[in-house]
Order: C-alpha cells, then sequence, then structure tokens
C-alpha cells in the first residue's frame, strides 16, 4: 500500500482524500518503514559493538520506543503550529544556552547539560538543532523569497548566535550541526550565488585565522591527527589507525557478524558509539556499508520529495534544512570514522548508541511527516 | 509586507526546487566520496588493513623445548625436568609495583633474597612484556592463595615451567654440570630466536657441553590477544623439537659406590673404559648439589660453598693439578725403554740415594737404605726412585717430555668434558719461558720420580693408564655413550685426534705391565696388599705427592692442620691384565701413603667391575634413590 501510495503521488499532484489511515495518524509510511529498516540494522549492529551486551541493546530499544512517540506526537502538530512558536522557543534555548555556560554541568571539561529542579536533566543544544532551522524558516519566509541582504544578515545572526554559545561550551559536533541546519535554511531561501560565494571566500579565509585564534589546541590536534595518524599511533592517533584498519580489514563482505576482530578485542574504541560505523564496515564489509548508505539515501531522497512537494516556503525550507542536517551527521560521521574529516564528536544518526540525538532526530522526522500529512485542500 | 502584496509562490516554489538540485548534486558527489573512500580503504587497501588487524591480534610466543634428558649406560635418568611452578610479574601490565609486590610478600612467602634478585633481573636487559619470576617453587597451597587473589593483581601470573632436575644432585655436579639462568653475558652469545622461549643453558659440564644438542628446537604458537594484551586462545602452533636425549658411558653404581668410599674424604677418582674411552665414573668429593644452581643459589647458601675448606665447588677429577708422583714411572718405563735409555736387563745399584756427581746433592729414595740391585721391572714394581733418577738423567728432559706428551699429559685429551686442565708438562721451551732459567739435570731427577714441575689432573692419569692398558692404543677420554632412539642423529662427539703410541717394540708394553701387575700381586709390589687374594689379574702402581716438603713447619701440630699437611696418596691401574674392562686413577688428598689409603679403594672399584655389584641390580639403587628423590621434590 506504501509502494502504491509512493507511485501514485509522483505520477501526479497527491490527492488529498486518499491517504485514508497514515493520513489520519499524519505518518508518512514510506519514511516510516524506512526508519524502521535503519533502526533494525542498527540494532543488530549494536549488539555487536556492544560485545553482545544485550542490556545495552535492551536500553536502546527503550529509548527507540520513546522517540517514535515522539516522532509521533511530533507529526501530529500542524506545521503552522511550529511557525508559531517558533521565536518564541528560539528565546527560551538562547536563555537555556547561556544559562549552561554559567550553571551548566558536563564531564571531561565541556558544560553541556542542565539540571533544572523538577526537570529531567537536558542538553540545550540539542533543542537548538530543531530550534535554529524553524526560526530561520519563520523569518526568512515571512518575506518575499529570495531574501533581501538585510533579511540575510538578520537570518544568520538568528544561526550565529546560538551557534557561538555552543562553540564556548564547547561542543563543536553539535555546534557544526547546528549551523549547518541554519545555512541550510538560508540557502534554500535562495540567497543570491554571489553570497554564497563570498561565504565560501570568506571561509577558507579566514580558516587559518581560526586556526590562530579560535581553536583550542585540543581541535588543532584532531585536525594534525587526521593528517598524520602515524605521528603518535598510541595516543592521539589510535583511534583514527584502529577505525581504519577495522574498516578496511572487513574487505568486500566483511568478517560476519559478531566476528569483528578490531571491535571484539578491543582494538576500535567507542565502538557502540561514535565509531560503530566501523564495527559494520568491518563485519559486513564493502557490501554492508553500501546497504546503509543506500538506506540514509533514500530517508534523504524520501525526505526531500516531501520538502519539494511542502504547500509553502516555510515548510519547504525546515523540511529541506532538517534533511540535509541529516545527510550532513551522515557524511561527517561515516567521513571521520574513514578518515576523511578529523575526529568530532558526531554520533552515526539511529545507529549509534545514546539517547538525546535519537530523541531529535525523530522529532525531526514527525516534523516532516507532519509537513507532508498536514495539507490544506487549496493547494496555493 | 513591501510593495507587490502578493508573494509569488510559484516562483519561490520553483527557486526552492532549484536549490533543491544543486544540494542534490552536491549530496550525490558526497555520497560519492563516502563510497570511493570505502572502496580505497575496503577493496584497494584491504590486504594492508587485513595485515594490520592481524598484527593487532595476533602475536607469535615461543614455546620451548623441553631440554633433553641424560642417562648413564644403564638407563637410570641422571637429569630430568620437572614441573616447578614460580609466580611472574609483568611490570607493563602493572599500576603500582611497589605496592603488589607487597601484596605479593604478604600472601606467599616472599624472602628478601628474592626481592633484591627481582629488582636485579628489573634492571637488566629485557623483552618488553617478559614476565620476571619472583619466586619460584610455589607449594599448591600459595597458588591457590594467588589464585584467590588473582583479580587484585594484574600482571602477576603463576607459570609452570619445566625445570632441570637432577635425582643424584651431589653426585653427578662435577659431572653433569648444571644449567641456570641465561644470564647478561650468554645473552649475548646465544641465538636469541631458537631461545626466545628459554630461560635456562648449561653453564658447566656435560649440560655446557652439548648445550645445543639437549637445548632444542624453538617452537611457535600464534595466539590472540585482545587490546591489554590478555591471551584468549591458540590459533596455530608450531611444537617445539625436544633436545635429544643423551645416554652416558657413567654408570651410576660405580659412581656412587666411588662416593661412598671417598666420603669423609677430599679426593677424585675417574674410572675409564679402557676399549671405549667412556668414562665410568668421575668422582670429586666432596660435591654439591647442582639443584641449588638450577633456579638461583642463595648468597648465604653460595657463600658457605664457595668458603668451605675441602672446596666442593672444586672439580678434583678434572681440574685439580697434582704433583703425579710415582704413579708416572710405568709411562717413564716405557719412555726409558723405547728410547734406548735402559734395557730390560740393565741393572743399577740403589743405595738409597742418587748423586749426579760424586760428593754433590744426594736424591734419597723413599727406601732409606735402598733396594740394592735393582732393573727396570723390579723398579716399577717397588718403586725405586734411584733407578728412575738414573734413567731420567740419561733420558734427558726433551725425551721424557716427548713421550709424556704422547700419553696426554699437558693437554686436555678428552672429547666432551668441559673444563678439564691439561696439568703441566714441563720442558726446556717451559722452564726458559716462564721461569726464565735453563733446565738443570737435577729437573730431570724430579721429573723422573713425577715431583717437581709434573703436574696431572686425576683424568688425565686415568687417560695414561687406559692408554698402558691399551698398549699404546688411544681412546680419548669421553661421556657420550650414544644418543638415545637417535636413528640418524649425527653424534655430537669430537672427532679423536690422537695417534696411538707405536714402540720399536711392542713388546716393551707387556714387560712394562708385568711390573704394574707384580705391584699388585708380586712378592715386592708395594700395593700387594691391595691386591692379595684377586680372582682375576690386575695391574697398577702407587704414588704419593708430597704437599710440603719435609723441613719445613714441624711447629704446626694442630690436627687440622696437620691432616692437611699429609702426602697426597695416588694410585693409578688397570684390571684385569689381559683384557683391561676398566682403568682407574685415584687420588685422596692428604691421604697419606698410595698403597695405604688409594690402592685398597681401587680395589674395591675393579672388584665392583669385575665380579660384580654388591647389589647386581642395577634397579635397586633407581629405587633406593628414587624415595630420597621424591622426598626432596615435596620439601
Amino acid at each position: 500500500m506504501a509502494a502504491r501510495d509512493f507511485f501514485r503521488q509522483t505520477a501526479s499532484r497527491p490527492l488529498m482524500n486518499s491517504r485514508g489511515f497514515w493520513a489520519a495518524i499524519h505518518v508518512d509510511p514510506i519514511l516510516l518503514v524506512l526508519l524502521l529498516s535503519l533502526i533494525s540494522l542498527g540494532l543488530f549492529v549494536l549488539y555487536s559493538g556492544a560485545d553482545r551486551d544485550i542490556g545495552m541493546v535492551k536500553a536502546q530499544g527503550v529509548r527507540i520506543g520513546l522517540a517514535l512517540v515522539v516522532m509521533l506526537v511530533f507529526a501530529q502538530l500542524d506545521p503552522a503550529v511550529y511557525r508559531r512558536w517558533a521565536p518564541w522557543l528560539y528565546g527560551v534555548g538562547v536563555i537555556a544556552l547561556i544559562s549552561v555556560l554559567l550553571v551548566g554541568i558536563g564531564a571531561k571539561g565541556a558544560q553541556r547539560w542542565l539540571a533544572i529542579p523538577g526537570l529531567p536533566r537536558f542538553q540545550p543544544s540539542e533543542l537548538m538543532k530543531l530550534v535554529v532551522p524553524i526560526t530561520a524558516a519563520w523569518y526568512l519566509s515571512r518575506h518575499f523569497l529570495p531574501p533581501r541582504l538585510r533579511h540575510v544578515g538578520i537570518a544568520l545572526l538568528i544561526v550565529f548566535l546560538p551557534m557561538g554559545l555552543i562553540v564556548k561550551q564547547p561542543d563543536l559536533g553539535t555546534a557544526l550541526l547546528v549551523g549547518v541546519a541554519g545555512l541550510f535554511v538560508v540557502f534554500f531561501a535562495g540567497i543570491s550565488w554571489r553570497i554564497v560565494g563570498a561565504f565560501f571566500a570568506a571561509v577558507s579565509v579566514s580558516a587559518p585565522l581560526m586556526w590562530f585564534f579560535v581553536m583550542h589546541d585540543y581541535q588543532k590536534q584532531r585536525v594534525l591527527t587526521l593528517l598524520d595518524p602515524e605521528s603518535d599511533p598510541l595516543g592521539a592517533g589510535w583511534n583514527i589507525i584502529q577505525s581504519k584498519t577495522a574498516i578496511g580489514s572487513g574487505g568486500w563482505s566483511g568478517k560476519g557478524w559478531l566476528q569483528g576482530t578490531q571491535s571484539h578485542l578491543a582494538f576500535l574504541p567507542e565502538s557502540h558509539t561514535d565509531f560503530i560505523v566501523a564495527v559494520l564496515a568491518e563485519e559486513f564489509g564493502f557490501v554492508g556499508m553500501m546497504v546503509l548508505l543506500g538506506l540514509y539515501l533514500m530517508i534523504i531522497l524520501r525526505c526531500l520529495y516531501i520538502a519539494v512537494y511542502a504547500q509553502d516556503s516555510f515548510s519547504r525550507l525546515v523540511a529541506g534544512a532538517l534533511t540535509m542536517t541529516f545527510f550532513i551527521y551522515v557524511f561527517v560521521n561515516v567521513g571521520m570514522v574513514s578518515g576523511l574529516l578529523p575526529i568530532v564528536g558526531v554520533p552515526l544518526p539511529l545507529v549509534s548508541y545514546g539517547g538525546t540525538s535519537i530523541v531529535t532526530l525523530m522529532a525531526a522526522f514527525g516534523i516532516l511527516m507532519s509537513i507532508h500529512t498536514h495539507r490544506r485542500m487549496i493547494t496555493a | 509586507m513591501p510593495w507587490g502584496e502578493f508573494k509569488d509562490t510559484a516562483a519561490e516554489r520553483r527557486l526552492f526546487q532549484r536549490r533543491t538540485l544543486v544540494v542534490l548534486f552536491f549530496l550525490l558527489v558526497m555520497v560519492g566520496l563516502l563510497v570511493g573512500r570505502l572502496y580505497q580503504l575496503q577493496v584497494v587497501e584491504h590486504e594492508t588493513f587485513s595485515t594490520l588487524s592481524d598484527k593487532n591480534r595476533v602475536q607469535v610466543q615461543s614455546v620451548a623445548p623441553t631440554r633433553g634428558l641424560i642417562y648413564d649406560r644403564n638407563g637410570i635418568l641422571i637429569a630430568e625436568n620437572r614441573p616447578v611452578f614460580s609466580v611472574t610479574v609483568v611490570p607493563e601490565r602493572v599500576d603500582d609495583l611497589d605496592q603488589t609486590l607487597d601484596h605479593l610478600s604478604r600472601l606467599l612467602n616472599v624472602s628478601d633474597e628474592d626481592l633484591t634478585r627481582f629488582h636485579r633481573r628489573l634492571e637488566e636487559p629485557r623483552r618488553p612484556f617478559q614476565a620476571i619470576p619472583l619466586r619460584y617453587d610455589l607449594t599448591e597451597k600459595e597458588i591457590a592463595r594467588l589464585a584467590v587473589h588473582r583479580y587484585e593483581l594484574p600482571g602477576v601470573e603463576v607459570n609452570a615451567e619445566l625445570v632441570r632436575y637432577y635425582p643424584y644432585g651431589k653426585m653427578t655436579s662435577h659431572v653433569l654440570g648444571y644449567v641456570g639462568r641465561i644470564n647478561r653475558n650468554e645473552l649475548q652469545h646465544i641465538d636469541p630466536v631458537n631461545y626466545a622461549g628459554t630461560n635456562y643453558i648449561g653453564k658447566s659440564g656435560i649440560e655446557r657441553f652439548y648445550e645445543d644438542f639437549l637445548h632444542g628446537k624453538v617452537g611457535y604458537q600464534n595466539v590472540e590477544t585482545n587490546a591489554r594484551g590478555r591471551t584468549l586462545r591458540v590459533l596455530e602452533s608450531q611444537n617445539p623439537e625436544s633436545g635429544h636425549d643423551i645416554r652416558l658411558y657413567l654408570d651410576m653404581r660405580l659412581q656412587k659406590l666411588a662416593f661412598d668410599l671417598l666420603r669423609g674424604r677430599r679426593g677424585a677418582v675417574v674410572a675409564i673404559e679402557p676399549k671405549t674411552g667412556g668414562i665410568l665414573a668421575l668422582a670429586s668429593v666432596p660435591g654439591f648439589d647442582a639443584n641449588q644452581f638450577v633456579t638461583g643459589i642463595g648468597i648465604d647458601d653460595y657463600r658457605a660453598l664457595k668458603d668451605s675448606p675441602d672446596k666442593p665447588l672444586f672439580n678434583r677429577a678434572l681440574r685439580g693439578q697434582y704433583p703425579p708422583g710415582s704413579t708416572i714411572k710405568p709411562m717413564l718405563g716405557i719412555a726409558a725403554l723405547d728410547s734406548g735409555a735402559t734395557t730390560r736387563d740393565r741393572k743399577i745399584f740403589d743405595p738409597g740415594y742418587f748423586q749426579l756427581k760424586e760428593g754433590g746433592r744426594r736424591y734419597r729414595d723413599w727406601k732409606r737404605w735402598g733396594h740394592g740391585w735393582v732393573n727396570l721391572k723390579d723398579a716399577i714394581t717397588q718403586s725405586c726412585d734411584v733407578y728412575f733418577y738414573d734413567v731420567a738423567i740419561r733420558m734427558g728432559v726433551d725425551v721424557m717430555s716427548d713421550y709424556l706428551g704422547r700419553f696426554g699429559f699437558g693437554s686436555d685429551t678428552s672429547l666432551d668434558v668441559s673444563g678439564a686442565l691439561p696439568g703441566l708438562l714441563p720442558s726446556r721451551e717451559w722452564k726458559r719461558a716462564v721461569r726464565n732459567a735453563p733446565w738443570y739435570p737435577g729437573d730431570s731427577v724430579n721429573m723422573g720420580i713425577g715431583q717437581g714441575f709434573n703436574l696431572a689432573t686425576p683424568l688425565q692419569l686415568a687417560t695414561a693408564t687406559a692408554v698402558i692398558a691399551n698398549r699404546g692404543h688411544w681412546k680419548q677420554p669421553r661421556l657420550l655413550k650414544d644418543v638415545v632412539d637417535g636413528d640418524g642423529v649425527p653424534s655430537p662427539l669430537p672427532e679423536e685426534t690422537r695417534k696411538d703410541i707405536k714402540l720399536k717394540d711392542p713388546s716393551e708394553w707387556e714387560f712394562v705391565i708385568s711390573g704394574m701387575e707384580d705391584v699388585m700381586q708380586g712378592a715386592h709390589g708395594t700395593a700387594r696388599r691391595a691386591g692379595s687374594n684377586a680372582s682375576y689379574t690386575m695391574a697398577g702402581k702407587t704414588g704419593t705427592a708430597q704437599v710440603f716438603s719435609l723441613d719445613k713447619d714441624e711447629e704446626y701440630d694442630a690436627d687440622e692442620i696437620r691432616e692437611r699437611l699429609r702426602d697426597h696418596a695416588l694410585f693409578v691401574g688397570f684390571a684385569p691384565v689381559e683384557d683391561p674392562k676398566i682403568a682407574v686413577a685415584v687420588i685422596v688428598e692428604n691421604g697419606g701413603s698410595g698403597s695405604g689409603t688409594a690402592a685398597p679403594l681401587a680395589r674395591q672399584l675393579f672388584d665392583a667391575w669385575i665380579l660384580g655389584f654388591p647389589d647386581q641390580d642395577a634397579g635397586t639403587l633407581a629405587s633406593v634413590d628414587g624415595e630420597q628423590k621424591s622426598g626432596e621434590g615435596t620439601q
């Protein structure tokens, strides 16, 4: 039934009245099936990556269940609700980020968590992954598109303020994703190519300046390590050397499920969190990686389809930005584990063990489903 | 809203679609990048990373070969291997070494000496992650206690190791030598691959001489280890090749008898089978327990051995260089006959002394009033000094030196006896070089009765006696009989190099031997008491070696000192005369006279060897000493 829907929709304009059950519960069945496939694959890999710790798999299952509920809830809300609430949520988010810097708690030298009495402790930066693109989309869609330079400036300000606060924590990975989400909104809004070009020029010029004035030593170290892991094979270079070894030794079809020596003999660090993709690559090989990347690509294509056929600019911008953020997640994680990018703490979306990011991601898919299923009869 | 209130929604949609196409393009490029990267790692460079991954987890461990066993000629095990449990520490895996050692000291009985030795080994160069032994020979209780506390002690392991054990420790120490820990010096000379798993190496004796043969070939096993270095499983292995088991000519019954006969004395016995050159017994008394040295002897124990006035560590049979005294007379007799210095019938008159020239120094005979008219045979039988003074002058140093050299004096003629000394065979050149003095006729006179500069080891005396027993045929002394189950294994025994002694008239052998026979069984023989009532024939020669010249230190009258100033008693001989089965050299330090002390001792060895041992069954010895062995094992 889902497949039939898909073809019908691609063949012509979607027909509002023929969606039946799925439309009623505001779920896109195609996206749901793809997500569930990815999540199931992820749980299998996690069982291996966690060295057969079934307890960890169960905990992750519970988290995924919770995330699915969050997705359903977010899907029920009309996109107009998000638009209306965007500036308020943004305000709360920025205040929370400032509070984190002042009274936050954390570990390993970074303050990321906020513990408000009576509430479970949470990570405001995680929330901002959603709030920033929505707010930028809200702002830009109030005006004609393509936006004027002034509006672009204000939109960038909306993006960079929380991003800067998150960098301060410091949490480079999340800041990067928040920034990327916001910038994709600006890009999708149709800013002129000259601005895009100028932006990239500015980035390449400021990169050396960043190196000398902004980046922490440990961040510089990560870049250096990427360039020459063998300089410190047992220290900074260990992670990248071991993960490349894990991926490379997998070969075409891998060593087989639970047979990965790099992960099971503890050579591979963080084999159930950030480096879980190396476990998959080692045990299922190049073929397995193609399946994984294929699943991600299908999810992204489905989401872009939703974005393209969204009814208004706000929805399009939000859907496009969230989709691309999701892709950047995948790209950065696989890129860093395979030694293309420096090590930044970005988990493999929907597969890595850990709670917060899964809930945020599924909330984003909930918003996408909401956009796809809340349609007004009159197509404008 | 600015002018033109209507948002151009269609245009905005088209704009978004264009942007989406652009994004899609870049997205596919980036996915392509990832796919390319994965292809590079997983397909193109797969081999490299596969190797890296294996190198990570697979480690090669060497497996020490089992050291070859040593048997005596009757198959009695005299050097074996037994498992010893020791506690070892891998310093690389220990967080706080001092704390761990402290903890171990509370669990086990760790002496200060163990700790000192441990710290010394810690300083020595070693392979990384190599375990350093802290204490050996753990009891089962201690092993159990360690097992209970193991979780608190990372890097601490209990190892079972096969360690050399000598069931007849004291009796065989001077023959077999012993193995011990490889030291820094040896580490530089051994093959690091073949000794990768071995901790012990032959330090002396047979253990050292046949080290390569006994050691065997190292084996390997590839083990899978995790990132923390713990071994998980064995992937594949190549078994080590055990060292070869060898059998010696040594007869433990004879060896034991020699020890029993010398009990309470200091001395040495060497017995050789003339036909083969095989060493039947090689006793140096007192001995020491070689087992003490295997795992490392304590400082106090070592000092006790080293400082003992009886010198138990000193191998008298191989390294004790004594003046041969009259035992050298048969060899000189052969020399005198063959060189023409005398004949069988030539007689001289012995008045009790010898003078080089009228009115010169008198060289005394041991028999103050002299032997009267004597020929060579009488001179051997009665050990007449004056006769040999005379022939010594007639031969001169060069002839004597030449003939004695052919009997093996002045060189180590043994094939596989490690550490044997060459003694001293004086010659004109030697005296010029070492003493920076010319050879005086008086030196020849002294040399004629085996005094003066001459020095010989018991092994050399036994060897020369065996050459006489063989009528000049050389069989160089050796310990190795054969390799047990060694079909096709080339014998590691070195080639023989000595040439037979060919006399102008070979019957001279029988003449001299008949003189030696009369020593034992003739009416005037010096050892006739020792040789009486024998059912077989035997030949011999007694000897007495002066420790101090007689005109010295009469004031010392403490018993101990006096005992140590007495002459050394010597005896050489073989039996039976017609078909020699055994040739012996016996020396009893400060034993008094050769005829009174050394000869009766040799007679008992002859009796046992030719007539049979009191408890004929070789198994009896094995079982008796087997009990002793197991008793020591559980201590």
